[in-house]
């Protein structure tokens, strides 16, 4: 377990931790900018399966934050691009693609083959899909969505049944939103997607402070950050 | 009185006598919105019966959609 040496190393983790990382299954859906540091940590950390969704295909103004793709795999299908990038990284770890998304017609079938679900999406639409089909099915996920140059983090339905429908309850006005592509610093979806990393990790290998019912914020341009309960 | 809104300070009059008048004067419509007071965050329900305490620090999170 050469591989693994310098997380079983940590007291947190040790060889205990490290099995119950390997033995587990994470659903990633979307595979963008928060989509690539969470699929990269994870494949690294030992997932033992990784499902990856996203009905997108590479694109040039992607490069600049997606650290997953190349400029050869423009027009690739990111689950084709994101599952090559990651099998080289590693073979201990299953890939399972999803190039349709997740989607109302599939959630509830794809959902119910893994133990966790990390949030990398662009629309709240999805974001609320995940959100019911994890409660019914009675999976944890870990939430993460970003602006220009902040990010929000936080855990849902975990042990609490917390669920994102309570901390924003207006579900139609934000999926009615129009849909506008904005501007955003690239390190902003890998500062939040490293912290969603390491809240499925933690979620993994039962270690660290549960962070059910808080809300985790933070501004780069002041690097300002919140903690908020809920 | 005074109080906090995203770390700066807000005078706050007679006219705002609980949470929801306060965020409606500063312009807040609380669509998309949620709202901790004290890093505590309050149920959209409870905004009418939370008053407006002196040196309150509020923080108006607006959810947000990128990934």
């Amino acid at each position: 377990m050469q591989r693994y040496s310098r997380q079983t190393m940590l007291a947190e983790i040790g060889e205990e931790g490290q099995q119950l990382i390997c033995q587990s299954s994470v659903l990633i859906v979307g595979l963008g900018g928060l989509g690539a540091p969470v699929a990269t940590y994870l494949t690294g950390a030992g997932v033992g399966r990784l499902g990856l969704a996203d009905s997108d295909v590479v694109s040039l103004s992607n490069l600049q934050r997606q650290t997953l793709y190349t400029e050869s795999q423009i027009g690739m299908p990111k689950t084709d691009a994101a599952g090559h990038r990651l099998q080289a990284m590693s073979s201990d770890v299953q890939f399972e693609l999803y190039p349709e998304g997740l989607i109302p017609e599939n959630a509830e079938d794809i959902v119910a083959r893994y133990d966790l679900v990390v949030d990398c999406c662009d629309n709240f639409a999805t974001r609320f899909l995940i959100d019911d089909v994890c409660l019914r099915l009675g999976k944890p996920w870990v939430h993460g969505s970003i602006g220009e140059f902040h990010g929000q983090v936080a855990v849902f339905n975990h042990t609490a049944g917390r669920r994102y429908a309570e901390l924003y309850p207006d579900r139609e006005a934000l999926c009615n939103l129009p849909r506008k592509t904005a501007g955003v610093l690239g390190a902003v979806p890998g500062v939040v997607g490293a912290l969603e990393a390491s809240e499925a990790i933690k979620i993994l290998a039962h270690f660290g402070t549960p962070t059910e019912g808080t809300l985790f914020t933070i501004d780069l341009l002041t690097l300002q950050t919140s903690l908020l309960t809920f | 009185m005074k109080v906090e809104i995203n770390r700066h300070p807000v005078e706050v009059d007679a006219t705002c006598a609980n949470l929801a008048q306060l965020l409606e004067k500063e312009g807040f419509t609380g669509v998309g919105q949620a709202v901790a007071v004290d890093n505590v965050v309050v149920p959209r329900d409870r905004w009418c019966d939370t008053p407006v305490v002196d040196g309150m620090k509020i923080i108006v999170i607006r959810a947000v959609c990128g990934g």
